[in-house]
């Protein structure tokens, strides 16, 4: 059976619907100089519209490709922004063994466990067994110059970039209720997983769309002045009306509307941490963007610093719905 | 396997282990005869350099690399000698009949363009080292010749000295401007304002 069910075509129309809309918004307020909005905040948000129709057609290759190409489409993603992290994060020529352990062996190991499924080892791989080894093998190299800044500091880039990102694509290998009408949830999966992308996706839009309304209120104005509450509330409040009217195609069909609603402000809060903590890093490096992979963009990185954060969150939240869903299916 | 093949794929495997962003300023890629003069910090840095032009410009273009470092083993040799058309320089023996700049300038002909590291050998810290006298000579001897100079950001810590695996982090390999050696320019002069070139490209980052 294909992972195109109805729903999941639902889902895409959708989204190919909300996508297309921005882009006609774009063009028309580019032809009005005259509607008063900041020609800058325009151009920036010409080539956010711009990102998301290639996140977009990449994502839709991935899953038609199947589970295993997804993985790997997101063990690529985890690896350039390690890059990107580590690019910019400083360390010392004894760190350089450490480094290519975290690059080319921890980074693609935990890709590896997740698409094999083996939830017991990828939740602790990096935490217990690679938190360990970094500062070992930095020992071993004999250069104790700051040394816990440093293990620390590879430790945050492979925690972030890798870690937390593998949760994402893990959502696939979850064991999803069967639908009402008794069939295998083949495409839940996906749709969960599109769900995270899309919902974090637009609380980064939509929290800096509401913290553009006049009456500012900065939360920390040294780490980011562009975050106001405004936003923050503003666009958790808004995700969380799409999330509730999205409900559908989440595997929640058991709880209605108000778990999707639930998970989706989850994934704004979340979204929220993840762009401060990632801006606090870049304030202290002094550097604007992470990388230039697309001239204009940022690094990759700089988008997917709230989808990092919401990742794991997301998945154990869904995972301990699912198996308090199977208790009380099993009470009943 | 066919020379061609091989040559795009490996300085496709360039890009992706180095990561790097190119960016020419003021500078346009061209298959005149040039000489890309860069600060040297890892046995990368030739590779990454050829990589970075395009494909026209790079089949023109040869690395002057160290014979020492080039010649061992059969990868390196093959790599050296086939791939990259390298010009090996005897770093142990400078005889005065056989002086690199002869040997460039002989390789050379009218067609192909350098790729050469002034400093001498790969400098330690961040700073780009004084430049030897040998870039000087061969501007003296063919002053026709376009010299481009190359910052290359990065690449310390993704080779450094001594190591034999790469880290893949990202660079930033930075053209610039075209210059001339001026008539008359004396060779310490030149050799400062070549040295500048490079370093205001890395103030640009």
């Amino acid at each position: 059976m294909s992972i195109f069910d109805a729903k999941t075509l639902w889902l895409i129309g959708v989204v190919l619907v909300l996508l297309a809309s921005a882009s006609v918004v774009v063009r028309v307020l580019k032809r009005r100089p005259d509607s008063g909005i900041d020609a800058a905040i325009l151009e920036t948000f010409h080539l956010r519209v711009r990102a998301w129709w290639i996140l977009f057609a990449i994502l839709a290759a991935a899953f038609l490709l199947g589970p295993v190409a997804t993985v790997v489409l997101f063990g690529l993603i985890s690896f350039w922004a390690l890059r990107e992290f580590i690019t910019v994060t400083p360390t010392r020529p004894g760190d350089h063994y450490t480094l290519f352990w975290v690059s080319c062996v921890f980074t693609p190991l935990q890709f590896v466990l997740v698409g094999m499924g083996y939830y017991g080892l990828y939740s602790i791989m990096i935490p217990v067994y690679a938190f360990l080894f970094i500062p070992a093998r930095i020992a071993l190299a004999g250069d104790y110059k700051r040394f816990l800044e440093r293990a620390a500091k590879i430790q945050s880039g492979l925690l972030i970039c890798v870690y937390c990102l593998s949760h994402a694509p893990a959502l696939l290998t979850l064991k999803l209720p069967p639908l009402p009408n008794g069939e295998v949830d083949t495409g839940g999966g996906v749709r969960l997983l599109f769900f995270l992308v899309l919902i974090s996706q637009l609380s980064d839009a939509l929290q800096y769309a509401w913290s553009q309304i006049p009456r500012r209120h900065v939360i920390v104005p040294t780490i980011n002045p562009t975050r106001t509450w405004e936003g923050l509330l503003g666009g958790t409040a808004s995700v969380t009306l799409i999330g509730a009217v999205l409900w559908w195609a989440t595997p929640f069909h058991g709880s209605s509307w108000w778990m999707a609603a639930l998970m989706s402000a989850v994934i704004s809060l979340m979204g929220f941490a993840g762009g401060i903590t990632m801006s606090a890093i870049k304030r202290d490096r002094g550097v604007k963007d992470y990388g230039t992979l697309v001239e204009g963009h940022g690094g990759v990185l700089d988008r997917i610093d709230s989808l990092c954060f919401a990742a794991p969150v997301f998945f154990h939240c869904t995972r301990w719905w699912l198996v308090l869903a199977g208790i009380m299916s099993r009470v009943s | 396997m066919d020379t061609n093949l091989a040559r795009n794929l490996l300085a496709l495997l360039a890009r992706f282990v180095s990561g790097a962003s190119v960016r020419w300023i003021d500078s346009q890629p061209d298959t005149c005869q040039r000489v890309y003069f860069a600060n040297h910090t890892s046995h990368l840095d030739a590779i990454v350099i050829w990589s970075a032009l395009p494909q026209v410009v790079r089949m023109l273009t040869r690395p002057v690399a160290a014979k020492d470092y080039w010649s061992k083993g059969p990868v390196r040799r093959y790599l050296a000698n086939q791939l990259f058309n390298a010009i090996l320089i005897d770093r142990e023996e400078i005889k005065v009949h056989q002086s690199p700049v002869d040997l460039m300038i002989r390789e050379i002909g009218h067609k192909y363009s350098l790729i050469v590291f002034p400093e001498g050998g790969r400098s330690e810290g961040r700073e780009v080292g004084e430049f030897k006298s040998g870039l000087y000579y061969l501007c003296k001897k063919r002053p026709d010749l376009e010299l481009i100079p190359v910052h290359l950001d990065n690449m310390n810590r993704i080779l450094p000295r001594g190591e034999v695996l790469p880290v893949p982090m990202l660079s930033c390999i930075s053209f610039g401007p075209p210059m001339w050696l001026e008539a008359g320019e004396i060779k310490t002069d030149f050799l400062a304002r070549a040295r500048d070139a490079v370093r205001r490209l890395k103030e640009l980052d």
